[in-house]
């Protein structure tokens, strides 16, 4: 059965008012284009878990999609700070739940694996404790020694890039793998956006490549370039120049409400998005090529 | 001897890229700490492995990362694993040898903050938060700082523990039961900072022209400074050489 749907209708029917939404990624496949239609979409209310909120949350926030916030490190990640949420926290304007990214990754493997917490070894810094009493201690049983726990993450949708799937979300990705495959496993509906929908004998040419299966999946999305500005490996280059450009449009509401209007509400899809990118951007981006070396699985 | 000319941030990579050895598993931030891993892989480091909190394994950036996920850390890595694996199998494991860590505050007892200046919930600054750092500051055996040496960085006492250094000093860190050895070094433009048995920052090197009282005045404790506080050798011009040309031309951190 075929999953394939188009992204504004995968969001409409999996995002609700007032869930809780992981768009997953780490500085790689950050999908921006769900994030885009969400905001044009008009969802509000949203609890945003990401462990870098990275652009994507900074805009959303700033469109009013959001309610709350968890993350463990809240930066434009090499440029500086995201404006628009520090402000929101700085001034009272938005909840937040603060993790390292080990706590929040924990959160998340506890929910992917059906367990009621993950445990970790200690740190010595409990002052994050202090303020989030999701973090506990509690004893080992085999030493006696303390060990910290947190309990799962389970978001009510994540929304993952890949770069390739069938139509049934069978999900290949290669590069930096992220916490792609716990946000998957962990949240009740997946949305999944894909820079190519090929064949399932692709798929099944390569299997261990494969870290989301068709089961845990809602939907499959068709969406080149989802992660610009972020990267898709092998696709396309992250945008450094607009992460950059980000640090001054965010510095006031207007130039942050001007940005939106234009490549947000002002484009339907991330087709014209792209396009309206024009192809300068296009050629800065190219990834160029550099191919693995084919392995042989055999022929049994 | 001719006088070769240097800026405070050269002078810092080159002075944290000497503090590396060869074989050290290393996890890597961008900017100034991945400066110095590479410039010690170029000079008397070849077998350093970079890893990063991303999930790469053995590092060979063909080009500066210009962020802790940048596409060319993958290409021509050893392995890519998942975020959750390169804190379990790899950090808390026991695996790292050396974890970099910043910060907007550094303490007398080496420990860090990156979370917020003035009260959490209500903060004056809201500053990034730990990433890594938390686990890295704790588990890898010995970490190294790499920070301009100004008062307002170097406060007695932290606002926020974002990281853990020796804590109050004594054996406060060891108590905790964390595995690593805690901060080795703070590099910073004036000299390098290291523990002494109370787990205190003293001045232990400084650079050449700077003076005890400039590392005084520009730290918010009563620094202490070892018997011998050796100058440090100035950035030889092989290494300027490597760091200017080949590692960063368009001198984006540098």
């Amino acid at each position: 059965m075929t999953k394939l749907t188009t992204l504004s209708d995968a969001i409409r029917t999996h995002v609700h008012h007032g869930d809780l939404v992981y768009a997953s990624g780490f500085t790689h496949l950050i999908p921006f284009a769900a994030g885009h239609e969400i905001i044009r979409q008009g969802i509000k209310e949203l609890t945003l878990a990401r462990a870098t909120p990275d652009l994507i949350y900074d805009q959303m926030v700033a469109a009013g999609c959001a309610r709350k916030l968890i993350f463990s490190y809240m930066g434009n990640p090499g440029v500086g700070s995201l404006r628009v949420l520090r402000s929101a926290i700085e001034s009272g304007q938005l909840d937040w739940e603060e993790y390292s990214h080990f706590g929040m990754i924990s959160r998340l493997r506890a929910g992917a694996s059906g367990l009621p917490f993950m445990p970790m070894n200690p740190t010595g810094a409990e002052d994050l404790a202090a303020h989030n009493p999701n973090y506990q201690q509690v004893k080992d049983p085999y030493t006696g020694k303390s060990v910290v726990v947190v309990p799962p993450l389970t978001p009510d949708v994540a929304i993952i890039h890949v770069q390739r799937a069938d139509i049934q979300g069978n999900a290949q990705v290669w590069g930096i793998l992220g916490e792609q495959q716990l946000a998957a496993f962990a949240s009740q509906r997946v949305i999944l956006t894909v820079e190519e929908v090929v064949d399932q004998a692709v798929i099944r040419s390569d299997p261990n490549r494969t870290i989301i299966p068709g089961m845990v999946v809602s939907a499959v999305c068709h969406v080149p370039f989802c992660a610009h500005p972020s990267y898709t490996q092998g696709y396309h280059d992250r945008d450094n120049e607009l992460y950059l450009a980000w640090d001054e449009i965010s510095k006031t509401g207007e130039s942050v409400q001007a940005y939106l209007d234009e490549w947000v509400y002002g484009v339907p899809d991330r087709k014209t998005y792209w396009e309206k990118l024009g192809p300068d951007v296009h050629r800065r981006l190219s990834a160029g090529e550099r191919l693995s070396q084919p392995v042989n699985y055999g022929d049994y | 001897m001719d006088e070769i000319s240097y800026n405070p941030q050269e002078l810092m990579v080159v002075n944290a890229a000497r503090l590396l050895k060869d074989h050290d598993v290393v996890f890597v931030g961008v900017g100034i700490p991945n400066l110095a891993c590479n410039l010690a892989m170029r000079t008397h480091a070849p077998n350093l492995q970079m890893i990063y909190e991303a999930g790469v394994i053995g590092a060979h950036p063909a080009r500066l990362p210009l962020s802790i996920g940048d596409p060319t850390l993958v290409s021509g890595a050893t392995a890519v694993c998942s975020m959750y694996d390169i804190f379990t199998l790899y950090l808390q494991r026991g695996n790292v040898d050396v974890g970099f860590l910043g910060g907007a505050q550094i303490d007398q007892f080496g420990n860090i903050n990156a979370t917020v200046i003035g009260d959490y919930q209500h903060p004056k600054v809201r500053l990034p938060g730990s990433g890594g750092a938390m686990e890295i500051a704790a588990w890898a055996n010995r970490c190294y700082i790499i920070t301009p040496h100004q008062k307002r960085r170097f406060p007695a006492r932290v606002d926020f523990h974002t990281s853990i250094g020796f804590l109050s000093g004594g054996d406060a860190r060891a108590k905790t039961g964390v595995r690593g050895g805690g901060p080795q070094a703070v590099v910073t433009n004036l000299g390098i900072l290291k523990p002494d048995e109370q787990g205190e920052m003293v001045l232990a090197a400084i650079h050449p022209g700077v003076t005890y009282e400039q590392a005084r005045e520009n730290t918010g404790w009563p620094l202490k400074i070892t018997e011998d506080c050796p100058e440090t050798l100035p950035p030889t011009a092989d290494e300027l050489y490597i760091l200017r040309e080949k590692l960063d031309p368009q001198r984006i951190y540098i």
